[in-house]
């Protein structure tokens, strides 16, 4: 796994599962990685994939049966979804709308893009 | 917490007030550390600092007394045998003795108490080392592997590395990092000192930071994190702490006041601590 620069690397991992989860690599109630698996494979202190566990399963994404491992918890692909549209909205698109507003682009204009692109 | 269980262990490595010298020159005076088990903690400084005399204080290689170091509860200069086999110390560059690994493993690994020869087999088969090579006849690079898996099937309750990934290519790296991660159990701790803090970036958690005879810096990731941002940015913001000039921009270090979690720059921190040295005494409690 590449790390990028700017965020935590536990957040970086946390955003990895989640993907595996929106993908379907990681279904509802499957068993995923321990702590000690996921961090040797990705050469990562084990403390760092405790603590995107801990936060994972503060958002209920992931849940731990004591003595077992962890498990992917039902609704978790609603829930990362959820997140994801909320960051998508709150983040990505005011970016977004700046460039438009900087460039001068009419919101007519993106339509036509977003019709072609949909065909 | 469920999670924190690995930090909260028992503290397996404890030095009091520390004073250490190579007759006139003095390298530690009143130097306090306490390592809890579970972790690999990473132990960086300047040349010369004295991160390989700790090293070997701590292995009983160098002579301390019996109030000022403590491993497992024992003195390591007493070097008592309960001692001995349960602590492993990898210099720098490790003498390869003459014949093949398989029998200097053979004959040494034995002593230590957790000694696992097929888990020496396993780690060299990673590493892609034949093990029935002699010493010679391996390349440094090669020799090095070796060491280390020598000296991780010994599951020795402390391991102390200095400076591991010297001599290792790039993929050797990623696959140290791996094993090491994969490998070290709760009741361990592992010591890696380097000042390559590229190579060992995101293995090692706490990071301890040697500077003028004492501990300038003793902190989680965690705490790290939340104290301070690491970010690049194209100008140098007033309330940067410290900053360097890269190709991408300024990397900067920032008191984190926004709750924000960013990725700690190993260099950076370390290069921001040996410059506001009071600035870090004061706000890291410094495993206190």
């Amino acid at each position: 796994m590449e790390f990028k620069d700017h965020q935590a690397i536990y957040l970086q991992i946390a955003e990895s599962v989640c993907e595996k989860i929106l993908h379907g690599i990681w279904k509802e109630e499957d068993r995923i990685p321990s702590v000690r698996e996921l961090g040797a494979t990705l050469g990562v202190n084990p403390n760092t994939v405790a603590r995107t566990y801990e936060h994972l399963q503060q958002r209920e994404i992931i849940y731990n049966k004591r003595g077992i491992g962890f498990f992917v918890a039902p609704g978790a692909r609603t829930e990362i979804l959820t997140k994801l549209k909320e960051s998508f909205f709150t983040e990505e698109l005011p970016v977004f709308f700046r460039r438009l507003s900087t460039l001068g682009i009419a919101m007519e204009e993106i339509e036509r893009y977003y019709k072609n692109y949909k065909q | 917490m469920q999670c924190t269980n690995i930090l909260t262990h028992y503290k397996m490595i404890k030095i009091k007030d520390l004073a250490f010298s190579y007759s006139k020159n003095n390298v530690f005076q009143n130097l306090s550390l306490s390592l809890i088990q579970g972790n690999v903690y990473g132990l960086l400084g300047q040349n010369g600092v004295g991160k390989t005399t700790l090293l070997k204080l701590l292995a009983g290689l160098q002579k301390s007394t019996k109030e000022a170091c403590r491993v497992n509860g024992l003195h390591p200069y007493s070097r008592q045998p309960e001692f001995l086999q349960d602590i492993f110390y990898l210099p720098e560059d490790p003498e390869s003795p003459t014949g093949t690994v398989n029998q200097f493993v053979r004959h040494n690994g034995p002593f230590y108490r957790g000694f696992d020869y097929t888990q020496f087999l396993s780690l060299m088969d990673r590493f892609e080392v034949d093990p029935g090579k002699k010493f010679r006849d391996l390349s440094a690079g090669q020799q090095k592997k070796a060491h280390i898996s020598y000296a991780l099937a010994l599951n020795t309750k402390a391991l102390l590395l200095d400076e591991p990934s010297n001599g290792m290519d790039i993929t050797s790296k990623s696959v140290f990092r791996s094993i090491v991660a994969g490998h070290i159990s709760a009741e361990q701790v592992v010591i890696i000192s380097t000042h390559q803090v590229r190579d060992l970036e995101n293995l090692i958690d706490p990071v301890i930071i040697l500077d003028q005879k004492q501990v300038l810096l003793h902190a989680s990731i965690e705490e790290i994190t939340e104290k301070l941002c690491f970010h690049t940015e194209p100008q140098v913001p007033a309330e940067a702490l410290y900053s360097e000039e890269t190709l991408m921009g300024y990397s900067v270090v920032k008191a984190n006041t926004g709750g924000v979690h960013t990725k700690v720059n190993l260099e950076t921190l370390f290069n921001a601590a040996l410059q506001h040295k009071e600035w870090f005494k004061e706000h890291f409690k410094n495993g206190r």
